[in-house]
Protein backbone atom coordinates (compact mmCIF):
# COMPACT_ATOMS: atom_id res chain seq x y z
CA UNK A 1 0.00 0.00 0.00
CA UNK A 2 1.69 3.13 -1.25
CA UNK A 3 -0.41 5.43 0.95
CA UNK A 4 0.53 3.56 4.08
CA UNK A 5 4.19 3.82 3.25
CA UNK A 6 3.92 7.56 2.74
CA UNK A 7 2.66 7.88 6.31
CA UNK A 8 5.61 5.92 7.66
CA UNK A 9 8.26 7.89 5.74
CA UNK A 10 9.47 11.42 6.43
CA UNK A 11 7.28 13.94 4.60
CA UNK A 12 10.21 16.20 3.76
CA UNK A 13 13.81 16.92 4.73
CA UNK A 14 13.07 19.33 7.60
CA UNK A 15 9.92 18.22 9.48
CA UNK A 16 12.03 16.11 11.86
CA UNK A 17 13.60 19.26 13.28
CA UNK A 18 10.38 20.07 15.18
CA UNK A 19 10.67 16.71 16.98
CA UNK A 20 14.36 17.27 17.70
CA UNK A 21 13.59 20.70 19.13
CA UNK A 22 10.84 19.28 21.35
CA UNK A 23 13.37 16.86 22.84
CA UNK A 24 16.00 19.54 23.13
CA UNK A 25 13.59 21.75 25.09
CA UNK A 26 12.80 18.90 27.47
CA UNK A 27 16.51 18.07 27.86
CA UNK A 28 17.47 21.71 28.53
CA UNK A 29 15.35 21.62 31.68
CA UNK A 30 17.42 18.79 33.13
CA UNK A 31 20.67 19.30 31.21
CA UNK A 32 23.15 19.37 34.06
CA UNK A 33 21.89 16.18 35.67
CA UNK A 34 21.67 14.55 32.25
CA UNK A 35 25.24 15.43 31.32
CA UNK A 36 26.68 14.28 34.64
CA UNK A 37 24.69 11.06 34.45
CA UNK A 38 25.89 10.41 30.91
CA UNK A 39 29.51 11.16 31.68
CA UNK A 40 30.00 9.51 35.02
CA UNK A 41 29.71 5.91 33.93
CA UNK A 42 32.14 5.84 30.99
CA UNK A 43 34.65 8.07 32.81
CA UNK A 44 34.67 5.72 35.79
CA UNK A 45 35.35 2.83 33.43
CA UNK A 46 38.03 4.77 31.62
CA UNK A 47 39.96 5.65 34.78
CA UNK A 48 39.32 2.49 36.75
CA UNK A 49 40.27 0.17 33.90
CA UNK A 50 42.82 2.53 32.41
CA UNK A 51 44.84 3.05 35.56
CA UNK A 52 43.95 -0.07 37.52
CA UNK A 53 44.22 -2.60 34.73
CA UNK A 54 46.65 -0.50 32.71
CA UNK A 55 49.43 -1.02 35.27
CA UNK A 56 49.17 -4.77 34.84
CA UNK A 57 48.71 -5.02 31.07
CA UNK A 58 51.29 -2.54 29.92
CA UNK A 59 51.20 -1.06 26.40
CA UNK A 60 48.54 -2.41 24.04
CA UNK A 61 49.00 -2.15 20.26
CA UNK A 62 51.85 0.25 20.89
CA UNK A 63 49.88 2.68 23.04
CA UNK A 64 49.33 2.98 26.79
CA UNK A 65 46.31 0.93 27.82
CA UNK A 66 44.33 4.01 28.86
CA UNK A 67 44.95 5.67 25.49
CA UNK A 68 43.91 2.42 23.81
CA UNK A 69 40.81 2.24 25.97
CA UNK A 70 39.81 5.88 25.38
CA UNK A 71 38.58 5.18 21.83
CA UNK A 72 36.66 2.14 23.08
CA UNK A 73 34.98 4.19 25.77
CA UNK A 74 34.05 6.95 23.31
CA UNK A 75 32.42 4.36 21.03
CA UNK A 76 30.78 2.54 23.93
CA UNK A 77 29.34 5.71 25.41
CA UNK A 78 27.95 6.74 22.02
CA UNK A 79 26.43 3.27 21.77
CA UNK A 80 24.83 3.30 25.21
CA UNK A 81 23.58 6.87 25.17
CA UNK A 82 21.96 6.51 21.73
CA UNK A 83 20.47 3.16 22.74
CA UNK A 84 19.14 4.29 26.11
CA UNK A 85 17.72 7.50 24.68
CA UNK A 86 15.75 5.39 22.23
CA UNK A 87 14.65 2.38 24.25
CA UNK A 88 13.81 4.32 27.40
CA UNK A 89 13.14 7.98 26.59
CA UNK A 90 11.68 7.66 23.07
CA UNK A 91 9.75 4.56 24.07
CA UNK A 92 8.25 6.58 26.92
CA UNK A 93 7.28 9.35 24.53
CA UNK A 94 5.61 6.80 22.27
CA UNK A 95 4.09 4.53 24.90
CA UNK A 96 3.19 6.21 28.18
CA UNK A 97 3.50 9.97 27.54
CA UNK A 98 1.59 9.70 24.24
CA UNK A 99 3.67 12.51 22.72
CA UNK A 100 3.88 10.64 19.43
CA UNK A 101 0.12 10.27 19.34
CA UNK A 102 -0.23 14.05 19.66
CA UNK A 103 2.33 14.60 16.90
CA UNK A 104 0.58 12.15 14.58
CA UNK A 105 -2.43 14.52 14.65
CA UNK A 106 -0.33 17.28 13.07
CA UNK A 107 1.37 17.74 9.72
CA UNK A 108 4.21 15.45 10.74
CA UNK A 109 4.30 11.82 9.66
CA UNK A 110 5.47 8.80 11.61
CA UNK A 111 8.66 8.90 9.52
CA UNK A 112 9.30 12.50 10.60
CA UNK A 113 8.96 11.45 14.23
CA UNK A 114 11.32 8.48 13.85
CA UNK A 115 13.90 10.61 12.05
CA UNK A 116 13.64 13.34 14.69
CA UNK A 117 14.10 10.80 17.48
CA UNK A 118 17.12 9.25 15.73
CA UNK A 119 18.70 12.65 15.21
CA UNK A 120 18.10 13.49 18.86
CA UNK A 121 19.58 10.19 20.07
CA UNK A 122 22.60 10.78 17.80
CA UNK A 123 22.93 14.25 19.36
CA UNK A 124 22.99 12.71 22.82
CA UNK A 125 25.58 10.19 21.62
CA UNK A 126 27.66 13.03 20.23
CA UNK A 127 27.53 14.89 23.56
CA UNK A 128 28.48 11.80 25.54
CA UNK A 129 31.26 10.69 23.18
CA UNK A 130 32.70 14.18 22.80
CA UNK A 131 32.76 14.77 26.54
CA UNK A 132 34.94 11.68 27.05
CA UNK A 133 37.18 12.74 24.21
CA UNK A 134 37.61 16.15 25.81
CA UNK A 135 38.57 14.64 29.15
CA UNK A 136 40.94 12.16 27.51
CA UNK A 137 42.47 14.98 25.45
CA UNK A 138 43.02 17.23 28.45
CA UNK A 139 44.88 14.38 30.10
CA UNK A 140 46.96 13.95 26.98
CA UNK A 141 45.71 10.55 25.82
CA UNK A 142 44.58 11.65 22.37
CA UNK A 143 46.39 12.93 19.32
CA UNK A 144 45.44 16.28 17.82
CA UNK A 145 44.20 17.35 15.37
CA UNK A 146 43.44 13.84 14.06
CA UNK A 147 41.02 13.36 17.00
CA UNK A 148 38.69 15.77 15.18
CA UNK A 149 38.02 13.01 12.65
CA UNK A 150 36.39 11.14 15.49
CA UNK A 151 33.55 13.65 15.82
CA UNK A 152 31.54 12.67 12.72
CA UNK A 153 32.21 9.00 13.53
CA UNK A 154 30.64 9.46 16.97
CA UNK A 155 27.54 10.98 15.33
CA UNK A 156 27.31 8.12 12.84
CA UNK A 157 27.74 5.60 15.67
CA UNK A 158 24.89 7.33 17.48
CA UNK A 159 22.64 7.09 14.43
CA UNK A 160 23.43 3.40 13.90
CA UNK A 161 22.70 2.40 17.50
CA UNK A 162 19.61 4.63 17.73
CA UNK A 163 18.29 3.04 14.56
CA UNK A 164 18.91 -0.49 15.85
CA UNK A 165 17.31 0.41 19.18
CA UNK A 166 14.29 1.80 17.31
CA UNK A 167 13.64 -1.69 15.94
CA UNK A 168 13.92 -3.17 19.43
CA UNK A 169 11.59 -0.48 20.76
CA UNK A 170 9.06 -1.06 17.99
CA UNK A 171 8.83 -4.72 18.97
CA UNK A 172 8.86 -4.38 22.77
CA UNK A 173 5.51 -4.63 24.53
CA UNK A 174 6.89 -2.89 27.63
CA UNK A 175 10.07 -1.60 29.29
CA UNK A 176 10.73 -5.02 30.79
CA UNK A 177 11.97 -6.43 27.50
CA UNK A 178 14.82 -3.98 27.03
CA UNK A 179 17.01 -5.72 29.57
CA UNK A 180 17.40 -8.60 27.10
CA UNK A 181 18.75 -6.27 24.46
CA UNK A 182 21.16 -4.75 26.96
CA UNK A 183 22.51 -7.99 28.40
CA UNK A 184 22.37 -10.22 25.35
CA UNK A 185 23.37 -7.74 22.65
CA UNK A 186 25.07 -4.61 23.98
CA UNK A 187 27.22 -6.11 26.73
CA UNK A 188 28.73 -8.86 24.55
CA UNK A 189 29.25 -6.29 21.81
CA UNK A 190 31.36 -4.20 24.17
CA UNK A 191 33.86 -7.09 24.38
CA UNK A 192 33.51 -8.61 20.93
CA UNK A 193 33.72 -5.19 19.29
CA UNK A 194 37.22 -4.47 20.57
CA UNK A 195 36.29 -1.60 22.85
CA UNK A 196 38.18 -2.79 25.95
CA UNK A 197 40.84 -5.13 24.54
CA UNK A 198 42.18 -5.97 21.07
CA UNK A 199 39.92 -8.41 19.21
CA UNK A 200 43.03 -10.44 18.36
CA UNK A 201 42.91 -11.78 21.93
CA UNK A 202 39.70 -13.66 21.11
CA UNK A 203 39.32 -17.14 19.62
CA UNK A 204 39.02 -16.80 15.87
CA UNK A 205 35.33 -17.73 15.74
CA UNK A 206 34.54 -14.78 18.01
CA UNK A 207 36.80 -12.57 15.96
CA UNK A 208 34.78 -13.44 12.86
CA UNK A 209 31.52 -12.53 14.59
CA UNK A 210 33.02 -9.41 16.08
CA UNK A 211 34.04 -8.02 12.70
CA UNK A 212 30.42 -7.58 11.68
CA UNK A 213 29.28 -5.75 14.80
CA UNK A 214 28.51 -2.04 14.45
CA UNK A 215 30.60 -1.24 17.53
CA UNK A 216 33.65 -2.89 15.90
CA UNK A 217 33.31 -0.64 12.85
CA UNK A 218 33.00 2.37 15.11
CA UNK A 219 36.05 1.39 17.20
CA UNK A 220 38.11 0.67 14.08
CA UNK A 221 37.42 4.21 12.91
CA UNK A 222 37.81 5.94 16.26
CA UNK A 223 40.97 4.29 17.58
CA UNK A 224 43.32 5.35 14.75
CA UNK A 225 41.83 8.85 14.85
CA UNK A 226 42.36 9.25 18.58
CA UNK A 227 45.83 7.68 18.54
CA UNK A 228 46.89 9.72 15.52
CA UNK A 229 47.44 6.71 13.27
CA UNK A 230 46.31 6.21 9.68
CA UNK A 231 42.95 4.47 9.47
CA UNK A 232 42.42 1.23 7.58
CA UNK A 233 39.40 0.38 5.39
CA UNK A 234 37.78 3.67 6.39
CA UNK A 235 35.25 3.51 3.56
CA UNK A 236 34.18 0.01 4.52
CA UNK A 237 33.62 0.91 8.16
CA UNK A 238 31.70 4.08 7.31
CA UNK A 239 29.62 2.14 4.80
CA UNK A 240 28.84 -0.55 7.37
CA UNK A 241 27.68 2.03 9.92
CA UNK A 242 25.50 3.63 7.24
CA UNK A 243 23.91 0.25 6.51
CA UNK A 244 23.31 -0.23 10.25
CA UNK A 245 21.57 3.15 10.23
CA UNK A 246 19.47 2.93 7.08
CA UNK A 247 18.15 -0.65 7.11
CA UNK A 248 16.88 -0.58 10.72
CA UNK A 249 15.32 2.81 10.01
CA UNK A 250 13.10 1.31 7.30
CA UNK A 251 12.39 -1.78 9.36
CA UNK A 252 11.41 0.24 12.43
CA UNK A 253 9.20 2.51 10.29
CA UNK A 254 7.34 -0.55 8.98
CA UNK A 255 7.01 -2.07 12.45
CA UNK A 256 5.89 1.16 14.07
CA UNK A 257 3.33 1.80 11.36
CA UNK A 258 1.79 -1.57 12.13
CA UNK A 259 1.91 -0.84 15.82
CA UNK A 260 0.64 2.75 15.89
CA UNK A 261 -1.49 3.07 12.77
CA UNK A 262 -3.21 -0.30 12.49
CA UNK B 1 -17.75 20.19 -2.45
CA UNK B 2 -16.72 23.10 -0.27
CA UNK B 3 -19.78 22.82 1.97
CA UNK B 4 -19.05 19.19 2.85
CA UNK B 5 -16.43 18.80 5.57
CA UNK B 6 -16.40 15.03 5.97
CA UNK B 7 -17.78 12.33 3.72
CA UNK B 8 -17.64 8.63 4.52
CA UNK B 9 -18.98 6.10 2.03
CA UNK B 10 -19.23 2.41 2.86
CA UNK B 11 -16.32 2.48 5.29
CA UNK B 12 -15.40 -0.76 7.05
CA UNK B 13 -12.63 -1.67 9.45
CA UNK B 14 -11.82 -4.90 11.24
CA UNK B 15 -9.19 -5.75 13.82
CA UNK B 16 -8.27 -9.42 14.17
CA UNK B 17 -11.45 -10.53 12.40
CA UNK B 18 -13.57 -8.39 14.70
CA UNK B 19 -15.64 -5.92 12.72
CA UNK B 20 -15.28 -2.54 14.42
CA UNK B 21 -16.79 -0.33 11.72
CA UNK B 22 -19.26 -1.94 9.37
CA UNK B 23 -20.14 -0.29 6.05
CA UNK B 24 -20.52 3.15 7.55
CA UNK B 25 -21.65 6.18 5.51
CA UNK B 26 -22.32 9.70 6.71
CA UNK B 27 -21.71 13.28 5.69
CA UNK B 28 -20.82 16.26 7.85
CA UNK B 29 -21.63 19.68 6.41
CA UNK B 30 -19.26 22.61 6.90
CA UNK B 31 -20.12 24.63 9.99
CA UNK B 32 -22.12 21.91 11.65
CA UNK B 33 -21.54 19.98 14.85
CA UNK B 34 -21.92 16.29 14.18
CA UNK B 35 -22.01 13.78 17.02
CA UNK B 36 -21.01 10.12 17.06
CA UNK B 37 -22.89 8.64 19.95
CA UNK B 38 -22.59 5.16 21.28
CA UNK B 39 -21.35 2.89 24.04
CA UNK B 40 -17.70 2.03 24.54
CA UNK B 41 -16.60 -0.24 21.74
CA UNK B 42 -19.17 1.06 19.26
CA UNK B 43 -16.40 2.18 16.90
CA UNK B 44 -16.39 5.91 17.68
CA UNK B 45 -12.66 6.30 18.26
CA UNK B 46 -11.82 4.10 15.28
CA UNK B 47 -13.91 6.39 13.08
CA UNK B 48 -12.07 9.49 14.31
CA UNK B 49 -8.72 7.77 13.75
CA UNK B 50 -9.77 6.91 10.20
CA UNK B 51 -10.88 10.50 9.56
CA UNK B 52 -7.41 11.65 10.65
CA UNK B 53 -5.69 9.12 8.40
CA UNK B 54 -4.24 7.26 11.37
CA UNK B 55 -6.00 4.01 10.52
CA UNK B 56 -6.52 2.98 6.89
CA UNK B 57 -10.04 1.67 6.19
CA UNK B 58 -10.35 -1.90 4.87
CA UNK B 59 -13.06 -0.76 2.46
CA UNK B 60 -14.88 2.41 1.50
CA UNK B 61 -13.98 5.98 0.76
CA UNK B 62 -13.18 8.87 3.10
CA UNK B 63 -12.98 12.52 2.05
CA UNK B 64 -12.05 15.19 4.57
CA UNK B 65 -12.09 18.90 3.62
CA UNK B 66 -12.14 17.86 0.00
CA UNK B 67 -9.07 15.64 0.30
CA UNK B 68 -9.00 11.85 0.03
CA UNK B 69 -7.93 10.20 3.28
CA UNK B 70 -5.61 8.49 4.08
CA UNK B 71 -3.89 9.33 0.75
CA UNK B 72 -3.69 13.06 1.51
CA UNK B 73 -4.29 12.89 5.25
CA UNK B 74 -1.19 14.90 6.06
CA UNK B 75 -2.48 17.87 4.09
CA UNK B 76 -5.96 17.48 5.55
CA UNK B 77 -4.52 17.41 9.09
CA UNK B 78 -3.01 20.83 8.45
CA UNK B 79 -6.56 22.18 8.58
CA UNK B 80 -7.80 19.97 11.42
CA UNK B 81 -7.52 20.40 15.19
CA UNK B 82 -7.74 17.34 17.41
CA UNK B 83 -8.74 16.94 21.05
CA UNK B 84 -7.86 13.33 21.90
CA UNK B 85 -9.62 11.14 24.39
CA UNK B 86 -6.51 10.73 26.55
CA UNK B 87 -4.39 13.62 27.74
CA UNK B 88 -1.22 13.84 25.67
CA UNK B 89 0.03 17.27 26.69
CA UNK B 90 3.71 17.73 27.53
CA UNK B 91 3.53 17.62 31.30
CA UNK B 92 7.04 18.88 32.00
CA UNK B 93 6.48 21.92 29.77
CA UNK B 94 4.68 25.15 30.57
CA UNK B 95 1.39 26.07 28.95
CA UNK B 96 3.19 28.43 26.57
CA UNK B 97 5.84 25.84 25.68
CA UNK B 98 3.14 23.32 24.85
CA UNK B 99 1.65 25.70 22.32
CA UNK B 100 5.06 26.64 20.92
CA UNK B 101 6.18 23.04 20.45
CA UNK B 102 2.86 22.03 18.91
CA UNK B 103 2.81 24.98 16.50
CA UNK B 104 6.17 23.83 15.13
CA UNK B 105 4.61 20.50 14.20
CA UNK B 106 2.52 22.51 11.73
CA UNK B 107 5.59 24.22 10.33
CA UNK B 108 4.75 27.53 12.01
CA UNK B 109 7.57 29.94 12.79
CA UNK B 110 8.22 31.12 16.32
CA UNK B 111 6.83 34.59 15.55
CA UNK B 112 3.65 33.15 14.02
CA UNK B 113 3.12 30.98 17.08
CA UNK B 114 3.86 33.78 19.52
CA UNK B 115 1.40 36.00 17.72
CA UNK B 116 -1.31 33.36 18.14
CA UNK B 117 -0.62 32.47 21.78
CA UNK B 118 -2.34 35.42 23.58
CA UNK B 119 -5.63 34.84 21.74
CA UNK B 120 -5.48 31.11 22.43
CA UNK B 121 -4.75 31.63 26.13
CA UNK B 122 -7.62 34.06 26.37
CA UNK B 123 -9.92 31.63 24.61
CA UNK B 124 -8.91 28.84 26.99
CA UNK B 125 -9.12 31.19 30.00
CA UNK B 126 -5.53 30.36 30.84
CA UNK B 127 -4.02 33.87 30.63
CA UNK B 128 -2.75 33.70 34.18
CA UNK B 129 -1.29 30.20 33.66
CA UNK B 130 0.91 30.91 30.64
CA UNK B 131 4.11 30.04 32.48
CA UNK B 132 2.72 27.33 34.74
CA UNK B 133 3.83 23.77 34.13
CA UNK B 134 1.08 21.50 32.84
CA UNK B 135 1.37 19.07 35.75
CA UNK B 136 0.25 21.87 38.10
CA UNK B 137 -3.02 22.43 36.18
CA UNK B 138 -6.45 21.04 37.08
CA UNK B 139 -8.18 18.52 34.83
CA UNK B 140 -10.44 21.20 33.37
CA UNK B 141 -7.51 23.51 32.65
CA UNK B 142 -5.60 20.71 30.95
CA UNK B 143 -8.55 19.99 28.73
CA UNK B 144 -8.92 23.67 27.86
CA UNK B 145 -5.22 23.78 27.03
CA UNK B 146 -5.70 20.73 24.79
CA UNK B 147 -8.50 22.62 23.05
CA UNK B 148 -6.31 25.73 22.68
CA UNK B 149 -3.52 23.54 21.32
CA UNK B 150 -5.94 22.07 18.77
CA UNK B 151 -6.62 25.62 17.53
CA UNK B 152 -2.96 26.61 17.01
CA UNK B 153 -3.15 26.00 13.26
CA UNK B 154 -6.48 27.86 12.96
CA UNK B 155 -8.26 24.70 11.78
CA UNK B 156 -11.51 24.57 9.83
CA UNK B 157 -12.46 21.25 11.35
CA UNK B 158 -12.22 20.07 14.94
CA UNK B 159 -12.17 16.39 15.82
CA UNK B 160 -13.07 15.90 19.47
CA UNK B 161 -12.85 12.43 20.98
CA UNK B 162 -14.84 12.44 24.23
CA UNK B 163 -13.81 16.01 25.03
CA UNK B 164 -15.38 16.17 28.50
CA UNK B 165 -14.95 12.62 29.79
CA UNK B 166 -13.56 12.70 33.30
CA UNK B 167 -14.31 16.38 33.94
CA UNK B 168 -16.45 17.75 36.76
CA UNK B 169 -19.75 19.44 35.77
CA UNK B 170 -18.40 22.97 36.06
CA UNK B 171 -15.39 22.23 33.86
CA UNK B 172 -17.63 20.41 31.42
CA UNK B 173 -19.99 23.36 31.05
CA UNK B 174 -17.04 25.66 30.43
CA UNK B 175 -15.81 23.40 27.62
CA UNK B 176 -19.31 23.28 26.10
CA UNK B 177 -19.53 27.05 26.18
CA UNK B 178 -16.12 27.33 24.43
CA UNK B 179 -17.20 24.81 21.80
CA UNK B 180 -20.40 26.73 21.07
CA UNK B 181 -18.28 29.83 20.57
CA UNK B 182 -16.19 27.95 18.00
CA UNK B 183 -19.34 26.83 16.19
CA UNK B 184 -20.55 30.41 16.15
CA UNK B 185 -17.27 31.31 14.46
CA UNK B 186 -18.07 28.86 11.69
CA UNK B 187 -15.85 25.90 12.66
CA UNK B 188 -17.01 22.40 11.86
CA UNK B 189 -16.97 19.93 14.74
CA UNK B 190 -17.14 16.16 14.80
CA UNK B 191 -17.51 14.89 18.31
CA UNK B 192 -17.65 11.48 19.90
CA UNK B 193 -19.32 11.12 23.25
CA UNK B 194 -21.27 8.81 25.44
CA UNK B 195 -22.91 11.69 27.28
CA UNK B 196 -26.33 12.28 25.80
CA UNK B 197 -26.52 15.66 27.47
CA UNK B 198 -23.37 16.73 25.65
CA UNK B 199 -24.77 15.52 22.35
CA UNK B 200 -28.15 17.19 22.92
CA UNK B 201 -26.56 20.51 23.81
CA UNK B 202 -23.94 20.74 21.11
CA UNK B 203 -24.84 18.63 18.11
CA UNK B 204 -26.82 19.85 15.14
CA UNK B 205 -27.00 16.27 13.96
CA UNK B 206 -25.82 13.01 15.33
CA UNK B 207 -25.74 9.35 14.64
CA UNK B 208 -26.16 6.62 17.18
CA UNK B 209 -23.69 3.78 16.68
CA UNK B 210 -23.77 0.24 17.87
CA UNK B 211 -21.41 -2.49 16.78
CA UNK B 212 -19.85 -0.21 14.16
CA UNK B 213 -23.15 0.51 12.46
CA UNK B 214 -25.46 3.51 12.45
CA UNK B 215 -28.71 2.60 14.12
CA UNK B 216 -30.24 6.08 14.00
CA UNK B 217 -29.32 9.42 12.53
CA UNK B 218 -30.81 12.90 12.66
CA UNK B 219 -31.24 16.05 14.68
CA UNK B 220 -31.29 15.30 18.42
CA UNK B 221 -34.78 16.57 19.07
CA UNK B 222 -36.19 15.05 15.91
CA UNK B 223 -34.68 11.71 16.89
CA UNK B 224 -36.17 11.89 20.36
CA UNK B 225 -39.55 12.91 18.99
CA UNK B 226 -39.53 10.23 16.32
CA UNK B 227 -38.25 7.38 18.49
CA UNK B 228 -39.95 8.20 21.80
CA UNK B 229 -42.35 11.13 21.49
CA UNK B 230 -43.85 10.93 24.97
CA UNK B 231 -42.86 11.58 28.59
CA UNK B 232 -40.86 9.01 30.51
CA UNK B 233 -41.38 7.62 33.98
CA UNK B 234 -38.36 6.12 35.67
CA UNK B 235 -39.38 3.74 38.42
CA UNK B 236 -36.85 2.37 40.90
CA UNK B 237 -37.18 0.08 43.85
CA UNK B 238 -39.68 -2.62 42.99
CA UNK B 239 -39.51 -5.94 41.21
CA UNK B 240 -39.19 -4.97 37.55
CA UNK B 241 -41.21 -7.94 36.30
CA UNK B 242 -44.09 -7.32 38.66
CA UNK B 243 -44.09 -3.61 37.84
CA UNK B 244 -44.13 -4.32 34.15
CA UNK B 245 -47.26 -6.43 34.50
CA UNK B 246 -48.93 -3.78 36.60
CA UNK B 247 -48.41 -0.79 34.34
CA UNK B 248 -48.26 -2.49 30.96
CA UNK B 249 -51.83 -1.60 29.92
CA UNK B 250 -51.17 2.12 30.39
CA UNK B 251 -47.79 2.41 28.73
CA UNK B 252 -46.78 2.67 25.10
CA UNK B 253 -43.61 0.79 25.84
CA UNK B 254 -41.59 -0.43 28.79
CA UNK B 255 -37.85 -1.03 29.00
CA UNK B 256 -35.99 -2.50 31.93
CA UNK B 257 -32.37 -1.55 32.45
CA UNK B 258 -30.76 -2.94 35.58
CA UNK B 259 -33.16 -2.23 38.44
CA UNK B 260 -34.85 0.67 36.69
CA UNK B 261 -38.10 0.43 34.78
CA UNK B 262 -38.46 2.99 32.00
CA UNK B 263 -42.09 3.53 31.17
CA UNK B 264 -42.99 5.51 28.05
CA UNK B 265 -46.54 6.77 28.39
CA UNK B 266 -48.38 9.56 26.60
CA UNK B 267 -50.59 9.82 29.67
CA UNK B 268 -48.19 9.32 32.58
CA UNK B 269 -50.88 10.26 35.11
CA UNK B 270 -52.64 6.94 34.51
CA UNK B 271 -49.46 5.05 35.31
CA UNK B 272 -48.91 7.10 38.46
CA UNK B 273 -52.39 6.20 39.64
CA UNK B 274 -51.45 2.52 39.46
CA UNK B 275 -48.38 3.10 41.57
CA UNK B 276 -50.06 5.28 44.17
CA UNK B 277 -49.47 4.13 47.73
CA UNK B 278 -46.36 2.09 46.88
CA UNK B 279 -43.93 3.56 49.41
CA UNK B 280 -41.14 1.25 48.21
CA UNK B 281 -41.00 2.90 44.79
CA UNK B 282 -39.39 6.08 43.62
CA UNK B 283 -40.95 7.56 40.51
CA UNK B 284 -39.37 10.25 38.38
CA UNK B 285 -41.16 11.85 35.46
CA UNK B 286 -39.08 13.61 32.82
CA UNK B 287 -39.05 14.51 29.13
CA UNK B 288 -37.51 11.89 26.86
CA UNK B 289 -33.83 12.17 25.95
CA UNK B 290 -31.24 10.51 23.76
CA UNK B 291 -30.52 7.87 26.35
CA UNK B 292 -34.09 6.66 25.84
CA UNK B 293 -33.52 6.59 22.10
CA UNK B 294 -30.43 4.50 22.60
CA UNK B 295 -32.16 2.19 25.04
CA UNK B 296 -35.02 1.71 22.65
CA UNK B 297 -32.77 1.00 19.68
CA UNK B 298 -30.33 -1.34 21.38
CA UNK B 299 -32.09 -2.47 24.53
CA UNK B 300 -29.04 -1.37 26.50
CA UNK B 301 -28.00 1.81 28.21
CA UNK B 302 -25.26 3.97 26.82
CA UNK B 303 -22.67 3.53 29.55
CA UNK B 304 -22.41 -0.20 29.01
Amino acid sequence: MVEGWAAAMPANAWNWIAVWRRNYLAWKKIAIAAILGNLADPLIYLFALGFGLGIMVGPVDGASYIAFLAAGMVAASAMTSATFETIYAAFGRMHSQRSWEAILCTQLTLGDIILGELAWAATKAFLAGTAIMVVASILGYTAWPSALYALPVVVLTGFAFASLAMVVMALAPSYDYFIFYQTLVLTPMLFLGGAVFPVSQLPSAFQQVGRFLPLAHSVDLLRPALLGRPGESVGLHIGALCVYTVLPFFLSAALLRRRLMP
Amino acid sequence: MSNIAIDLTGVSKSYDDKVVVDGLSFTVAAGECFGLLGPNGAGKSTITRMVLGMAPPDAGKITVLGMPVPARARLARGRIGVVPQFDNLEHAFTVRENLLVFGRYFGMSRSEIEAAIPTLLEFARLESKADARVNTLSGGMKRRLTLARALINDPQLLVLDEPTTGLDPHARHLIWERLRLLLARGKTIILTTHFMEEAERLCDRLCVLDGGRIIAEGRPHALIEEQIGCPVLEIYGGNPRELRALINPYAERIEVSGETVFCYASDPEQVRVQLRGRADLRVLQRPPNLEDVFLRLTGRDMEN
